[in-house]
Formats: C-alpha cells, structure tokens, sequence
C-alpha cells in the first residue's frame, strides 16, 4: 500500500512537471505572438496548426545546435549551473496547491523563498565560470539586482503572511473568500508585481539581458542545451510569480478553470509590461528598490500588523 | 568667450560675449554689495536656459498628488492602454511567400539579357556595361560571328559582386542587360551565382514579359 502511494506521487509529480514544461513552451508563444501583435505584426503562424507546434520546433533546433565551452571556463561548474538552475525552478512547482496527492505544503512560502535565493547562486555561478568578462559583468549586475528585490518581495510578502498567519500557500484561499487581498493591499500588490518582474530579470528589470546597450549578460557564453535550461528555468520562474499573484492576491486557489484563467492573465500581464516599457536606469532601480519599495513595504508591514493585532 | 558661445541661446548674450561671463562671475564669487540680496539658484539669468530638472513644488496638494501617481501606476496604466489596444489592430504583416509587396517598373532585381523579337540577342558586346559597372563584376569577351556580326562570346556576371545599382542598363544602348523583378534567386553555393551568358539569356527568355512590361511603363520618364 505504502509502495503504492509512492508510485502515486511520482506519477503525479511527473505529471506536474510535464505540465509546467508545457505550459512553459506555450508560455513562449503566448509571448511570441501577444509582442507581434503589439507591434502589429503576426506572430510564428506557420508551425503546425498557426504556429502551434513553435515552441516544440524551437527547442529541437536549440537542442541540435553545438554545445560549445569556452576555453579555461570552470567546467564543471559552467555544465551544471544551468541544470541546477532548472531543477530548483522545477522544484518551486511542488508548491503548486495540489489537492492530487494531497500534498499540502506547511512552510511553503519559506520553501518559496529559500528556492528563489538559491537560484541566485546559479546565475552567479554560471556568470563566473564562462571566463568570460562578459558574462562576470552581467552575472554581477543579475545578482545585484536579483538580491535587491528578494528583499522587498519578502518584506511584501510579509504583509499577506501577517493577513493569513500561515506559511501555507492554501490558506490564502481561505483568507480571501471574501475580499481578494489586491483589493485590500492594492499599492503593494502593485510592488510585488514589479518586484516579480525584477526578481525575474524581465523587461522592464531586465538588465541581465541588456541586449541593446550591452551583450546579453551572465548566459553569453551559452549554446544549446545550457541555454535551454537557461531559458526553460527563467520562463518557469515567471510562470510560478504569476502563479504566487494569483494565489496571494487574486482569491487564492480553488478548485476552478477560473483560477488558471486568472495564471494566464498574470502571466499575458507578464509579456503585455515587455511590450510596452523600455529598459529601466540601473542606479534608478536599485533606488527604487532600496528606498522606494523597502519603505513602503515596511511601512505597509507596521500597518497590516497593527490591524491583525488590533481589530482582528 | 568660448564658454559664453558654448551655453548661450540667445543672439543677445552672443553679441555681449565675455561680458556676460564676467556678470555671471561676479554674481557667484563676490556679493558687491555685502551679500544682502539672495542668491537664486538656478540663476535668473537674461539669456540663459536652465535645462536640468527643476526641484519639484512642495505644496502639500502637489506632493499628494505625485505620490497617488507613482503609487497607482496612472502614466503606466496610459502606456498599456495605448499598447493594448496596438494588439487589436490589424497586423501590417504581408505573408510573404504567399503574398508579395508591390513592385516599381523601376525595381532593380536579378539580370538578364534580352533578345529581339526575331530571336536574335540584343548584346553588341559594346562593352559599355563592363566599363560603368562600379563592382567591376562584367566579364565580356567578343569576337566576329561568322556572319560578320559582333557578338559576346562570353558574357559573365558575378551576382556576388554585383551592387544592384543598375548602371549596366543605363549605359546599354541597345537595352540588352536589364536588371528585372526576380529577387528570389538565392542558391546555396556561391558557384550557382556566377551567371554566365547561357543563364543571362535564358533568364531573358523567361521574365520578358514583365521585363517589356517594366520598360513599357517607364520609358517615359527615360
């Protein structure tokens, strides 16, 4: 019996896993064709049934390109950041509320932002280890940012933990039958939103990219299957921050197609911000971070504190 | 005087040159008069533009109202408006192989040689074409057919060197080289674009029609 619920898990985490590296590739084209229409083109409309089949055609021509490595790079650390990376991106997914296995995660948002920390180190890594002054540049400038915003996304994140007084990812649903926390905490759902787009180095954050005033950053000396980790773990990030807006300001989860119709809006949000703002100052969004954010999370923290204690 | 002529905007303070200089000078070094009027900054200057960020107003009203600004994403939220409503706009794709853009008479595409009616080709092999071309990429070679006429016996284009300029059928005088409406002859070796004569005719055999078209419309304007 025992052995069987094992196999039940495994086959329901697998079934998650596939899941989210589909929804991932469908995430691309999502974003592929809403910037193409926002620029009043088409997007990929030929693959398959109007460009339906891209993102699998996409990933056979990355996985069949050569995999090069630089020379003097620190190999083993070069080959396996990128593979870490994507494994702590895939295991942020266990906290997917899954009433599947009836896997209910107690300390969730510790594990969410413990995961979320380590993945810094992978860009790190990956940035030092190509031996390339490049890609050292850009790791930093990654890092930097990456830890500015984990700040006050924990300091934000804070405020909704205070609202449910649980680690539980669950609970927010619980909290929220009547009243969805954006109502309720509208300017810092705001700032998770752009924490969440810096936290993820996207547009208008994405100064790890900087592909126009600088070369692309800590992933330059990437080919093929490093780059496709790459690019499957910071896609997936972005779809678990659409995830975590959903569940923690927009009603929380239940067991509805509502609730993934809420996911694909975030994350449509996600791609719609790219297509429309050009790239942030780099002094300017570690002040926002540092001394716009942080106060303001902070401030919001006291306040959300002193209505727990006083008037609930 | 080169600084005054570096941030002046007015014809005035050119005119007063170094003076100006000086006025300005003395304003900030030496209160003349025991520093009892206020110094302003930036400075309210005839003829000078102060282009930095001037400091915001402090009124409590204004102040409120740029931190409901900022806080509500409001010239953010304009910006997705305009770019959400970009995406409902019919795309200005032309979809490509199966649809075409239009084309001028004029369009300078892939060469050909053409032939009179009769059959006989145009080329006199003048030379004219290998003398103009700018890429030097015309190789002509001649000799006396045997019934007297002059004829190439090797007309060579390296489509790879060519730069489309069209100068080749400018200076043709017998309208023999014309640049016609192909531009979809990429190969796959460099080989394939070293066009010789056989290609340049039966390239003119095949687009004559368009090619005359082209020559029809035009040859008002030539």
């Amino acid at each position: 019996m025992f052995i069987l619920d094992i196999y039940l898990i495994m086959i329901g985490l697998l079934i998650l896993i596939v899941g989210v590296l589909i929804g991932v590739a469908y995430l691309t084209l999502l974003e592929r064709k809403v910037l193409g229409y926002i620029q009043i083109r088409k997007g990929p409309n030929k693959v398959g049934f109007m460009g339906i089949l891209q993102p699998f055609s996409d990933g056979i021509k990355l996985f069949t390109k050569e995999q090069t490595y630089p020379n003097f790079s620190n190999y083993i650390c070069y080959y396996f950041s990128p593979v870490l990376s994507f494994i702590l991106c895939l295991m942020i997914w266990m906290l997917i509320p899954y009433y599947f296995n009836l896997v209910s995660f107690n300390l969730g948002i510790l594990f969410f932002l413990s995961c979320t920390s380590l993945g810094v180190y992978t860009v790190m890594v990956s940035g030092w280890s190509s031996n390339s002054n490049y890609a050292l540049l850009g790791g930093l400038r990654a890092v930097a940012q990456t830890i500015s915003y984990e700040v006050s996304l924990a300091l934000i994140l804070m405020s909704s933990i205070v609202m449910i007084m649980d680690f539980n990812l669950l609970m927010f649903s619980l909290y929220q039958s009547m009243i969805w926390f954006i109502f309720l905490m509208f300017p810092l759902g705001l700032c998770w939103m752009s924490s969440s787009l810096a936290e993820t180095n996207r547009t208008p954050f994405d100064f790890a990219e900087g592909e126009s005033e600088l070369v692309s950053g800590f992933n330059v000396e990437y080919s093929s299957g490093g780059f496709v980790l790459i690019f499957l773990a910071e896609y997936s990030s972005i779809l678990f921050m659409s995830l975590l807006f959903t569940l923690i300001y927009l009603g929380g989860f239940n067991l509805s197609i509502f609730f993934y119709l809420k996911l694909s809006l975030i994350s449509f949000l996600f791609v719609w911000v790219r297509g429309t703002l050009p790239r942030y100052r780099y002094d300017k969004l570690m002040y926002l971070s540092w001394k716009s954010y942080l106060p303001v999370s902070l401030n919001f923290l006291l306040f959300f504190l002193g209505f727990k204690v006083f008037l609930i | 005087m080169s600084l005054a002529k570096l941030f002046s905007v007015s014809s005035r303070v050119r005119a007063t040159g170094a003076s100006s200089l000086v006025l300005r000078h003395a304003q900030y070094s030496t209160p003349s008069d025991g520093g009892k009027t206020e110094m302003v900054y930036p400075p309210n200057l005839p003829g000078y533009k102060y282009v930095n960020a001037e400091d915001p107003n402090m009124s409590m009203k204004e102040m409120s109202n740029r931190a409901a600004q900022t806080l509500f994403w409001t010239e953010l939220a304009r910006g997705f408006a305009v770019t959400l409503a970009h995406i409902f706009k019919e795309p200005a794709t032309i979809n490509y192989p199966f649809e075409k853009g239009p084309l001028s008479p004029r369009f300078r595409g892939e060469h050909a040689l053409r032939r009179y009616p009769s059959g006989e080709e145009r080329c006199i092999a003048c030379k004219l074409c290998e003398a103009i071309c700018p890429a030097q990429a015309i190789t002509i070679e001649a000799e006396e057919r045997k019934d007297g006429s002059r004829r190439t016996t090797r007309y060579d284009i390296d489509m790879t060197k060519c730069i489309y300029c069209g100068f080749c059928q400018e200076a043709c005088p017998v309208d023999a080289i014309v640049e016609g409406p192909n531009f979809e002859f990429s190969t796959e070796t460099h080989e394939e674009l070293l066009y010789n004569k056989e290609k340049l005719l039966s390239n003119g055999d095949k687009w004559e029609s368009e090619i005359a078209t082209n020559i029809r419309a035009d040859h008002l304007y030539r």
